[in-house]
């Protein structure tokens, strides 16, 4: 199967943004702002789909109203991250936004579809750079942020106590986290981003108690998902995202046996 | 020098004084206990210590200098220690997230750091305890892991909030005793504030009381009597002293147990996980 291009491609795209969501998932699992990150994505339908309307490229309606709306949240500080009702209000009001785009815009059907539900064959290599690029420096602003996030997520109390600026920490992360799920986005959907950014991480935190290990596993479970669910849907011609979801869910449900019975 | 100064300290919460022109000071390597009812300002002139409520009028010292935020001379154990608690991490990787915690960068995790985070623990006696994860220690267990990371970076006064909570009397006991030995050993202030007296009389240097804005500094005897405290809870109480425990009594009610009572039952009721599983440290 790699002997095409757009094969090579996918499974490219689809490792880059897997192991930086497998990265970044972690610390959101570790933070509790799951729920924040799956409000992110479906504000970056809202953008993908009024990038669309205006003529501009998807990708960069996605990451520009993600990160946008990100840092919003990490400034109005931790405890607006943690308001289920706002985040979902939020997050109804963005795909209601977006369906509105939609139907200006003409062809919609297969873009909506793509958008939501994920259309990894379809990077094209200028796609992928441009993925490459956005995962390399978010994995390099992660780690330069690491040491505080994981003590701010730790232990806030006692991180602001010590001088760690708690509203910088959660609004860079928070923006790193939006890039994160733009880039899932591309491979699963807004819908399913869920499957690469939590899935992983959440599994990799039940099977290891070492903080190093659990982020270097979160992030090649995302991977083994990411590539096992291509290879899958390139022999039996399903959809990738569902292969993937299919992947990551046996992977959580199992990583949950294995801790409540090993 | 004194550890902790107050001088004519008003520390405002909106619109309320928590303390009012309020003046005492914690002198080095000093054991004391901070009592007050509930909402009296315990948690919160902790806070002013760090630097994080400035004062409104007059002037609070840490050290011999004005408290300022992330003062490296001053070791800190909250009292919201739910959020780490549930985690399946290790205790010796949550130590040592805040021993690096402040430095942005890649920082690695190198030996000086490592044998700091290893100083900590020893010092709590919980070096062996920190190789399991925090979600599967007791109350008691964790909440010495959580001290052992107040004394990272080697300060010189230690602020306890409120670390005797949710734990029965035995591990209250090893609580207590740690922290005197603390004090003892490296000549560390510390501030421990508490609910109830009882566990803390035998250990503690002198009580800090804390009421109606005021704040009264002195030995147990002369601070946990009628009078005193009467003026400090507004209200008539009574001190009634059996061999060396002590029951403060408004209207024959016990204040403090109720107090500490209404305090477990809302702890318990936000964390069911956070319960101390006896007799397991």
């Amino acid at each position: 199967m790699l002997e095409y291009d757009f094969m090579r491609t996918a499974f490219a795209a689809s490792g880059v943004a897997a192991v930086l969501a497998g990265t970044v998932g972690f610390f959101l699992v570790l933070r509790g702002q799951t729920f924040a990150g799956h409000a992110l994505s479906h504000v970056g339908f809202t953008g993908a789909t009024g990038a669309v309307l205006f003529g501009l490229s998807p990708l960069a309606g996605l990451v520009g109203f993600t990160v946008v709306a990100g840092v919003g949240m990490g400034l109005f500080g931790e405890k607006l991250a943690e308001r289920d009702v706002a985040i979902g209000m939020v997050l109804s009001l963005a795909l209601g936004l977006g369906l509105l785009f939609l139907h200006f815009y003409t062809s919609a059907a297969t873009q909506a579809t793509a958008l939501l539900f994920g259309n990894v064959l379809g990077v094209d290599p200028g796609a992928l750079l441009t993925l490459a690029i956005l995962a390399a420096a978010s994995l390099i602003a992660l780690g330069a942020l690491g040491r505080p996030l994981v003590f701010a997520s730790l232990q806030s109390e006692l991180a602001e106590a010590r001088g760690v600026p708690l509203r910088f920490v959660s609004a860079a992360f928070l923006a790193i986290v939006a890039i994160a799920t733009s880039e899932c986005a591309q491979i699963v959907g807004i819908l399913l981003v869920f499957t690469l950014m939590v899935g992983p991480a959440a599994a990799a935190a039940n099977l290891t108690t070492r903080l190093g290990a659990a982020i270097a596993l979160s992030a090649g479970l995302a991977l083994a998902e990411a590539w096992g669910g291509l290879t899958l849907a390139y022999y039996t011609d399903w959809p990738t995202s569902f292969w993937i979801t299919a992947l990551s869910g046996m992977v959580f449900f199992g990583a949950a046996g294995f801790r409540r019975f090993a | 020098m004194t550890a902790l100064r107050f001088d004519n300290a008003t520390i405002r919460l909106g619109r309320r004084d928590i303390l009012a022109a309020a003046s005492f000071a914690i002198r080095d390597g000093e054991f004391v206990g901070m009592l007050g009812a509930n909402g009296a300002g315990k948690t919160t002139l902790m806070r002013a210590a760090l630097g994080l409520i400035p004062p409104a009028q007059g002037e609070v010292f840490v050290l011999g200098q004005p408290a300022r935020r992330g003062n490296p001379g001053i070791g800190y154990m909250p009292q919201n220690r739910d959020s780490a608690a549930s985690l399946r991490l290790t205790g010796w990787d949550v130590v040592a997230s805040a021993a690096l915690g402040r430095r942005f960068g890649f920082v690695r995790l190198d030996k000086a750091t490592r044998s700091e985070v290893d100083r900590a623990l020893d010092l709590v006696g919980a070096r062996d305890l920190a190789r399991q994860p925090l979600s599967e220690m007791s109350g008691g267990e964790s909440q010495r892991l959580m001290l052992s990371q107040a004394l990272l970076g080697r300060p010189k006064l230690l602020l306890l909030d409120e670390p005797l909570i949710s734990l029965d009397p035995a591990h209250q006991r090893t609580v207590v005793e740690i922290a005197r030995k603390l004090c003892d050993d490296l000549g560390l202030a510390v501030l421990f504030s508490a609910h109830e007296l009882n566990p803390l009389v035998n250990a503690i240097d002198r009580v800090l009381y804390l009421g109606g804005g005021s704040a009264v500094i002195g030995p147990v005897e002369e601070v946990v009597t009628g009078p005193v405290l009467s003026r400090l809870y507004g209200t008539e109480i009574e001190v009634v002293r059996v061999q060396n425990r002590y029951f403060v009594m408004a209207g024959g009610v016990e204040v403090e147990r109720d107090a500490h009572l209404h305090e477990h039952d809302h702890r318990h009721s936000r964390s069911p996980s956070h319960h101390d599983h006896g007799a397991s440290a």
